[in-house]
């Protein structure tokens, strides 16, 4: 049986699920950064 | 630990330690993932299949990790009121959620050519299995605690009976860790433990890097959701103030 193919996808499942958590963590982040910095401004 | 108590000086020291975190993380996983993938030979009776091993062991160590780090938030937060603990908790379930997914997936990906079938009801797998389940449970029980206080609150919106679900739950990481000494399963037994290694050094060598990696990597994601929490609970309490006001 030629592993290879249970290798990648192996690995593209987790390349997907750690990009996917950075990204929507970084966006909350930044935008939840942005609101808090505007509001301050307009303070 | 209580000198960080205060979140502005939390913050001062997470904005810059973030991005380190991070790219460093990365570049130890695709370092480690790459010298796994295309520089270590095949294992002599798994083949090249062995080469999950490379993140299905971070992605583990990770997802009880993560568990471990909540249940030991939960308990600062009940005994000595860290401001931060419950922030900590709830920033930490996503990423170790994910991460226990990800364990069972390649796992299950990995048993096919192995062991000849994707799934077994062994006590390792199911006990991994109950650990997500656990993690589904945290993250409903945070926020319907968050949205019945009206916002994210001082704790993160941990309330105490998440808390305590957190260090209830903790009882479930012995159980994953003796699974394969107590019960008769298709998973291999201990093969990393406190007093070596049963994995060829020309094997092992590149989990070291995954697992540094994965582990900032981890901590990277686990500051980030922090900091969009803290950030959120400001929004919130100024527009409550500004509510008040008006």
């Amino acid at each position: 049986m030629n592993h290879w193919p249970f290798i990648i996808a192996a690995y593209a499942l987790t390349a997907l699920g750690t990009l996917g958590v950075s990204w929507t963590s970084w966006r909350a982040m930044r935008s939840a950064e942005a609101r808090a910095d505007a509001l301050r401004k307009e303070h | 630990m209580h000198a960080f108590a205060n979140p502005a000086k939390f913050l001062s020291l997470a904005r810059p330690l973030t991005p380190w975190l991070f790219w460093l993380g990365l570049t130890l996983i695709l370092a480690g993932a790459a010298c796994g993938l295309f520089l270590t030979p095949a294992d002599y009776l798994q083949g090249d299949s062995v080469r999950i091993m490379y993140i299905h062991v971070p992605a583990a160590w990770l997802g009880m990790g993560g568990w471990s780090s909540m249940a030991i938030a939960a308990l600062v937060q009940m005994v000595w009121r860290h401001p931060l603990a419950g922030v900590a908790g709830r920033a930490i379930a996503v990423p170790g959620a994910l991460f226990t997914a990800i364990c069972l997936a390649t796992g299950s990906i990995w048993g096919r050519p192995t062991w000849g079938t994707w799934w077994e009801w062994d006590g390792r797998m199911t006990s991994m299995l109950v650990l997500l389940f656990l993690y589904f449970g945290y993250i409903a029980l945070a926020r319907a605690s968050a949205e019945q206080a009206g916002g994210i609150g001082d704790n993160g919106g941990v309330s105490r009976v998440t808390a305590i679900f957190a260090l209830v739950g903790a009882v479930n990481l012995p159980i994953i860790n003796r699974s394969v000494v107590w019960w008769n399963s298709l998973h291999q037994g201990p093969s990393i433990t406190m007093r070596g290694s049963t994995i060829d050094s020309a094997i092992l060598w590149p989990l070291g890097l995954t697992m540094m990696g994965f582990s900032l990597w981890f901590g990277a994601i686990v500051l980030m959701r922090m900091r969009a929490i803290l950030a959120q609970n400001k929004v919130e309490a100024r527009l409550a103030r500004r509510a008040r006001e008006a």
